[in-house]
């Protein structure tokens, strides 16, 4: 069944093997090595998409004792796992809180040693924060470090190469089917770290929980993240975490490509005007959420639209105060050309935007707010009458799932008995859902993937070393 | 400005703002260079904004690997090439007089045309002017040089073409300091002066952000800012030794040429090995790029500008070694004619950028101290 292996293929056996391409996967195939062992490292995406989602990152979740040259203040470890218990809910394990907040304040360090730099605070392009470190140039930049380091050590990485399975049915060493391109081979592995993510790019996964509109979703990040693997271990009886279908959305533009739009397509100022559906209608208070867990409430919000699309509306003077968006806005020089344009119900535009004038109580200096309008405008209900008129369409954005495996502090894959499996690990966001729950903690995604990819490479080394 | 309207133009204008309106979305290279944060307060992105963002760019390329959105992303963002592009439109658009632009858009053909003819048409005149005897004699007084070609001819054609190229540079860079200033207009503080300089003599932003630039992978290094810091001082030592060497003449009446050890040879000598390591330095550099964060029609001025400034540098050194030989008379005229090769097309090749790239840095310092710049947002 394998076909004729090619110069650059995968070799036939390994000793450990890393399955993913973004953080996780390279801090994993890094640790691995430098504990001694042979490491090869398969990537579904093409070279150009190296990076995982790693690639559209750009912060990480940092505990510190004390001011650091990356960090003002301190965030100790245990306000760390208090703000991760919040997070998710109590849906999250404490004690993998507490692995991953103490390995956080080594990381920097670590980091930098395999050739990662920081943008340092005293620069001055940075944004206060004390809980998150910034990595210069972004997440792509970081992974090339990396990959850059990885090569220098001789772990082979390998894009355009994805496995089928764990190999779960078979007797050890594990052997993985893989696809290169158009091709199959296999693999085997002493051991496995799979590092390669949920499935928030598989529609047809998404879609036994959300139902159609799961086809209404923009994949933010690499095309390739389907999960066919995380799915394989579920099958295979690995514990699951999080919630099946339960994910992170956030509202993007709905002109972004269907996939890979990363930070950029990201639609904000929505407090600013008034939202409504395909059909004319307001359906949230627009200015309820200032904080920055706005972005998910309209994520959640839009997939629940019919046809998963809403309408930004500003005025001349909203516009103002919104920050510059990816593409411009649709305009037009009345409201009715307005809805007109965007195929929308002229009558129920204007009546929505006619009944949120008359409900308008101009008592403060954002706007005032809204009396006996449902839903409410609670803030910012300021007049929409200046032409010209703007309109984004919305869409909703999916980042990554919040259902995966679960694993132990040493980063073993456990299996629903409470047994982990033998020499399997597992990093990023594959697991991430075992401490976040369904939650969201910004910066914490990217500490996941390296804090227990390090983890995981380590622990597959000191298993490949007693085992065999 | 209102500069022909070439197709070309429009589209490197559009590409940029297209390209640095994304920028300004995603905020991830910040700490890269200035250029990302001057984007940031200059939002409308006009044309002129879209100029003075350019030149303030050092093409380091640290972007061009960072980015999530390069090709073959459907955003195709490329900021070094699309702002190579429209630098170089920023030279066309400044040229001065208006009717000599053709000279920059070819200005690697004008510049080898320049070149040849100064370099052959000053030698062959001297052979056919100065009589054998006087030109192929062993000069070792003071005045030697002007046995060869009188004094009044040197100043007339060195002064003519430097205070030509002079006063074009100096029309094009006001043009382009009025071209490019914010609405509404901010005062140029005193302390931005110290600080442009300091950012222009250690050309500071050729470290992408500490690590150095990108050349020909995403690998950063220092040796582009190094070369250039030598063609840089090589050229500014040139410049002390030509300034030293007016002031002997006129102030002590003592004529060229000097000893060894003295102050204009020492700083020539110096100088010229800058320019030559730089030059070479530089070459290598060029040849062994990435070609895709590269804008391929920029380069040939790039070759043009460095060929001409390593015949400038040859040449001087050449002479310097054998001006007590019965060579020197012809070397001193080959010398002469690259020297006046290179004072004419200063206004009209990529001379210029140095110009422009320090007015941007001026007005970089400038803003950098007056504005209060918003803190971006927490991207999360």
């Amino acid at each position: 069944m394998a076909d004729r292996p090619r110069p650059g293929d995968p070799p036939p056996s390994t000793e450990i093997l890393v399955v993913g391409g973004g953080i996780a996967a390279y801090c994993a195939a890094l640790a691995a090595r430098q504990a001694g062992a042979a490491v090869t490292l398969i990537d579904r995406a093409p070279p150009a998409l190296r990076g995982g989602n790693a690639r559209h990152s750009r912060n990480l979740r940092l505990a510190h004792a004390a001011p650091s040259r990356l960090s003002p203040g301190c965030y100790r470890p245990d306000e760390f796992v208090a703000d991760l218990a919040r997070a998710s809910h109590g849906l999250g394990d404490l004690d993998l809180a507490r692995r991953l907040a103490d390995g956080s304040t080594e990381l920097p360090d670590w980091l930098e040693r395999q050739g990662v730099r920081f943008e340092e605070p005293a620069a001055g392009a940075l944004p206060y924060s004390r809980k998150t470190a910034f990595f210069l140039g972004g997440g792509k930049a970081m992974i090339n470090a990396l990959s850059r380091r990885a090569a220098a050590l001789g772990v082979a990485a390998h894009q355009d190469t994805m496995a089928l399975r764990v190999g779960l049915d078979s007797a050890r060493p594990y052997r993985l089917p893989l696809c290169i391109g158009e091709r199959s081979t296999t693999i085997d592995a002493r051991a496995v770290i799979l590092a390669c993510g949920g499935y928030q790019a598989n529609p047809a996964w998404l879609a036994e929980t959300w139902g159609a509109a799961a086809d209404n979703f923009i994949v933010r990040g690499l095309p390739q993240v389907t999960g066919e693997l995380l799915r394989d271990l579920f099958e295979h009886g690995a514990a699951s975490t999080g919630v099946p279908g339960a994910c992170h959305l956030v509202a993007v533009d709905a002109r972004s490509p269907p996939a890979d739009g990363g930070i950029v397509t990201r639609i904000d100022g929505l407090s600013w005007g008034l939202v409504l559906d395909r059909d004319g209608r307001r359906f949230l208070d627009e200015a309820a959420e200032l904080s920055p867990r706005r972005y998910s409430v309209w994520g959640r919000q839009l997939a629940r639209c019919p046809g998963g699309i809403a309408f930004l509306i500003l005025d001349a003077e909203g516009q103002t105060r919104t920050t510059p968006s990816l593409y411009p806005p649709i305009t037009a020089p009345t409201l009715a050309e307005l809805a007109q344009t965007l195929d929308l119900p002229v009558a129920a535009v204007e009546r929505t935007v006619s009944d949120y004038h008359g409900a308008r109580h101009p008592d403060d200096r954002d706007g005032g707010h809204t009396e006996g309008l449902d839903p409410p405008k609670s803030r910012r209900a300021r007049p929409l009458c200046r032409p010209p008129f703007a309109a984004w369409p919305m869409a909703p954005g999916i980042t990554f799932t919040s259902h995966g495996i679960q694993v132990d502090t040493a980063a073993r894959v456990m299996r629903r008995d409470g047994r982990p499996f033998p020499s399997l690990f597992a990093a990023g966001m594959i697991m991430a859902p075992a401490i976040l729950g369904t939650g969201y903690l910004a910066g914490a995604a990217l500490t996941i993937g390296a804090v227990f990819g390090r983890l995981a490479g380590e622990q597959a080394a000191r298993d490949v070393r007693t085992r065999h | 400005m209102s500069a022909p309207a070439t197709e070309p133009r429009e589209d490197s204008l559009a590409e940029g703002r297209r390209t640095l309106a994304l920028c300004d979305v995603c905020g991830f290279c910040t700490g890269f260079c200035p250029v990302f944060r001057a984007t940031g307060e200059r939002p409308a992105l006009t044309t002129t904004d879209i100029a003075y963002l350019a030149n303030l760019c050092h093409n380091c390329r640290a972007c061009w690997y960072a980015c999530q959105y390069a090709p073959p992303h459907p955003f195709a963002i490329n900021v070094p090439a699309t702002l190579a592009r429209v630098r170089f439109q920023t030279y066309r658009d400044h040229v001065w007089p208006r009717a000599f632009a053709p000279l920059m858009t070819h200005s690697a053909a004008a510049t080898l045309v320049v070149a040849l003819l100064a370099s052959l048409l000053v030698p062959l005149t001297t052979l056919l002017a100065v009589p054998p005897e006087r030109l192929f004699a062993s000069h070792r007084v003071a005045g030697a040089f002007y046995e060869v070609i009188p004094w009044g001819l040197m100043s007339a054609l060195a002064g003519l073409s430097l205070g030509w190229a002079l006063l074009a540079l100096a029309i094009g860079g006001l043009r382009f300091w009025r071209d490019t200033a914010p609405t509404p207009p901010r005062p140029i503080s005193l302390q931005a002066w110290p600080t442009a300089s300091r950012d222009l003599l250690t050309l500071r932003h050729l470290d992408g952000g500490g690590g150095g630039c990108n050349d020909h992978d995403d690998r950063f290094t220092q040796r582009r800012r190094l070369f250039h810091l030598a063609l840089l001082h090589g050229f500014l030592l040139c410049v002390a030794a030509t300034l030293t060497a007016a002031l002997y003449h006129h102030l002590f009446d003592w004529p060229a040429p000097y000893p060894v050890l003295s102050a204009p040879v020492l700083l020539g000598t110096l100088g010229g090995l800058g320019l030559l390591v730089g030059v070479i330095g530089l070459l290598l550099v060029k040849l062994g790029a990435d070609p895709e964060p590269t804008a391929a029609e920029t380069l040939p001025a790039d070759y043009a500008l460095l060929g001409l400034i390593g015949a400038v540098a040859v040449s001087g050194l050449i002479l310097l070694v054998l001006r007590e030989t019965p060579a020197m008379g012809l070397l001193l005229a080959w010398h002469l004619g690259t020297v006046l090769a290179f004072f004419l097309m200063m206004p009209y090749g990529k001379f210029v950028h140095g110009l422009y790239r320090a007015l941007a840095l001026l007005r970089h310092a400038a803003e950098a101290r007056s504005s209060s710049r918003t803190t971006p947002t927490d991207r999360s």
